[in-house]
């Protein structure tokens, strides 16, 4: 029954996350929907975001945060990234980026692409 | 072309009457529990928006003394310059009603190193510019439609977005680019 069970949750953990992410993808969907605030090399409405994996959250170099980014001890890699992207409130109260991804797929390629962009 | 995109143009947008309407909503809202921090949220998301604004307005800006648009191009740029002005103010009535403070223009120096304005060199790389504001604003707004509280801001972030579309439609043809190949382009 717990085999059963496990085995349940494992097939649709493999569901919702993608086998492999695919970076230029995550490039068109950043082109699109994450263009209008943000950059690769300038800080804009929202940070640059080179160099954003492995970084610590509200650290980018001369960007305005939100007092909650600035105290966060969040480090962006691909699990606190994934989050982030789903639902910023949850990870981060009080935070400003009113913007989400719901797609499991979405999220892991443009995690993909922001592993990049270094 | 640009005379028959411009029949476009003629279209409702954005009014003062939003605001009213949004200051008597909140008043009704102000008397629920937990509406202060619903505002609160809603004004992180208006101030936001209203960056995006500050920046088209700027982008536009930089593009009209660029010198490199021709005069009937020109005339459209400076049209959907005002509509963002309208935004702006629209926005920035929003959040002083939801007690917030709108967030600030910056110099525009600062947008157009942001922007790298110096990179642009030939009116299709203003027209494109813009286009990708355009486009990334329309899907910005309809992207945080969901976040927020506030059902009447929510349609104010919808009727935004259709304006931006609208926007990115026209500069998209005046490039000469096609229409998206399915229905539904933005906001996936």
């Amino acid at each position: 029954m717990k085999a059963g069970l496990f085995a349940a949750c494992a097939a649709l953990a493999a569901q919702a996350l993608p086998a492999h992410a695919d970076a230029a993808r995550g490039k068109q969907l950043y082109e699109s929907r994450c263009i209008a605030c943000h950059s690769v090399d300038e800080n804009r409405v929202g940070p640059a975001h080179k160099g954003v994996f492995g970084r610590k959250a509200g650290s980018a170099k001369g960007y305005d945060y939100s007092p909650a980014l600035k105290k966060s001890k969040v480090i962006w890699n691909e699990k606190t990234l994934d989050r982030w992207l789903a639902n910023p409130e949850r990870l981060i109260p009080g935070q400003k980026m009113g913007f989400s991804v719901p797609d499991a797929r979405d999220r892991a390629d443009l995690i993909d692409y922001l592993k990049s962009v270094k | 072309m640009i005379q028959t995109r411009r029949s476009f143009l003629n279209r409702a947008t954005l009014s003062a009457t939003a605001v009213a309407l949004l200051a008597g909503r909140d008043a009704l809202a102000a008397s629920h529990t937990g509406a202060k921090m619903d505002a609160s949220s809603d004004v992180g998301i208006l101030n936001t928006a209203l960056a995006l604004e500050h920046e088209g307005i700027n982008a536009y800006t930089l593009g009209a003394q660029s010198g490199l648009l021709e005069k009937p191009v020109l005339d459209v740029a400076v049209r959907f310059q005002a509509d963002h002005k309208e935004h702006r103010d629209t926005l920035a009535g929003a959040i002083r009603k939801l007690g917030g403070k709108p967030v600030e223009e910056k110099p525009l120096a600062e947008y157009a190193k942001a922007l790298h304005a110096d990179t642009l060199k030939t009116q299709a790389d203003v027209l494109g510019l813009a286009a990708r504001l355009e486009m990334g604003a329309t899907n910005a707004y309809l992207g945080v439609i969901p976040s927020f509280k506030n059902s009447q801001l929510a349609k104010v972030s919808a009727r935004l977005a259709a304006d931006e579309a609208l926007h990115w439609t026209i500069l998209n043809n005046a490039l000469g680019k096609p229409l998206p190949a399915g229905g539904m382009p933005f906001g996936a």
